[in-house]
């Protein structure tokens, strides 16, 4: 049976993971390597990094973080952050990762996402989806949440996998940072459109968080960033936690 | 003992090279001919989709190429995209055939299983051929990393390998002769991944 994935997320500046990384008493938090090693350890099923910087001389920088991360690490990662093109894809991709995430570009260029899964497959495509509900709906918001863009994040979920996007990383803005749990409707929303995997992200705060954003929302992988970093829960415990409930997963 | 891994710019070649390299063994990257004589084993990854790859190996003269180091007899191993391309054909293919070492088709999971498409993610392995030297030491019900939207449908069940479940039971790895293949990405399987790796280094 597929098992349920648990996601942590490193954010990644000039090639260094920044925000403070406070578990296991790592002797350099700084480097992704290490620090995607101790998750390795752990039993994470993926890790994702999002490149903070995203600029032009940073991608060379990247591609190379890319690299090292893929030589040291036998496990699946994703790479996003400010990729805009072809060339950027298949330079990380070519690097060792198993898919890149687009986000503001994928709004901006919705063909972007057509020509990469037509390239590369959709396989390795994941769209990023920033929602903040706003009455009666959630809006797609880019430029790492500060745009909005008047968009329906569920209309926009079901144009992406139309048009090739192999799954769904969506984060809900109004629970992201609250700890109070995944935002398991906008989840349940999205997840029952689009038949491709959805990851949710935002507001895991404990182990119950977990379980019901699976168990209730559809969700197909759940990605915590603070969480794990400051080792309030490790990724194990969660995993545990899962498997004494019945949920699927690899342990 | 030197092993190729084929460079024909269809992805994640990176990954599979240092598996190879950590498993003992000197890898060599490359999309030459003469290259590819030299080394005792050969790799065939790929990422992407299937007439894209063909068209990829067709343009750098590597289809020949590929064609005399299976027929050598040197353990050749595909990986995802890889081991479908030893196929004859694919449903995904719009203008390309396979490279039909293996006979059958590869399909597209239907969206009428109720699952997800692709299938991603760690799913266990069912059936495991006790005869599979590339399996050597795998056990049923140990987890691999999936990420595709199609499978192989061999004519002879007999290459059957490995099967996975995904509102089917489908062929996950295969093996005939000296040529494997293995729909999961073992370079990205952890420690059971690299013990298959470990497996066609030493045992295949």
């Amino acid at each position: 049976m597929l098992s349920k994935r648990i996601i942590p997320c490193l954010d990644i500046k000039a090639g260094r993971v920044v925000k403070g990384i406070k578990f296991l008493g790592l002797r350099d938090a700084g480097d992704p390597v290490t620090v995607a090693k101790a998750y390795d350890a752990q039993g994470a099923d993926e890790l994702v990094f999002l490149d903070i910087t995203a600029s032009v001389e940073n991608r060379k920088t990247l591609v190379a973080l890319v690299e090292k991360i893929a030589a040291n690490i036998f496990m699946p990662f994703t790479v996003g952050g400010g990729i805009s093109e072809i060339g950027d894809i298949r330079n990380i991709l070519n690097a060792g990762a198993e898919k890149v995430s687009l986000n503001t570009q994928a709004v901006k260029f919705p063909e972007l996402i057509s020509s990469a899964s037509k390239r590369f497959g959709s396989q390795c495509i994941v769209v990023a989806i920033d929602a903040k509900k706003q009455g009666d709906y959630w809006e797609v918001f880019i430029n790492g949440g500060r745009t909005p863009t008047g968009i329906d994040a569920v209309i926009w979920a079901e144009k992406a996998a139309r048009l090739g996007a192999g799954e769904i990383l969506l984060t809900s803005m109004d629970f992201d940072g609250t700890k109070d749990g995944y935002d398991l409707k906008l989840t349940r929303e999205i997840s029952s459109k689009v038949n491709i995997p959805v990851i949710a992200s935002g507001g895991a705060g404990k182990l119950e968080d977990f379980y019901n954003v699976f168990t209730q929302a559809g969700a197909d992988a759940a990605l915590a960033a603070s969480l794990f970093h400051y080792g309030k829960l490790s990724v194990k415990q969660v995993k545990e936690h899962l498997k004494q409930r019945g949920v699927a997963v690899r342990l | 003992m030197k092993i190729a891994i084929i460079d024909y710019g269809m992805g994640n070649i990176h990954s599979v090279s240092k598996a190879i390299e950590l498993c003992g063994a000197k890898p060599l990257v490359t999309g030459k001919k003469a290259q590819l004589d030299s080394c005792e084993k050969v790799v065939l990854p790929g990422v992407g989709a299937f007439d894209d790859a063909m068209a990829e190996l067709e343009k750098l003269g590597l289809v020949s190429a590929v064609k005399k180091q299976v027929e050598s007899g040197k353990p050749f191993l595909g990986i995802c995209l890889g081991m479908q391309l030893l196929f004859e054909s694919s449903q995904e293919a719009k203008s390309k055939a396979g490279l039909g070492f293996l006979k059958g088709q590869v399909v597209k999971f239907s969206a009428s299983l109720g699952q997800k498409i692709p299938h991603m993610g760690w799913n266990n392995l069912e059936y495991i051929s006790g005869s599979c030297a590339l399996l050597k030491g795998i056990k049923a019900n140990e987890q691999v990393y999936f990420c595709h939207s199609y499978y192989p449908e061999a004519s002879d069940k007999n290459i059957v390998a490995a099967t996975c479940d995904y509102g089917l039971e489908f062929a996950c790895a295969v093996a005939k002769d000296n040529i494997y293949g293995v729909q999961f990405h073992p370079e990205k399987s952890q420690s059971v991944g690299l013990k298959i790796i470990r497996n066609f280094v030493e045992s295949c």
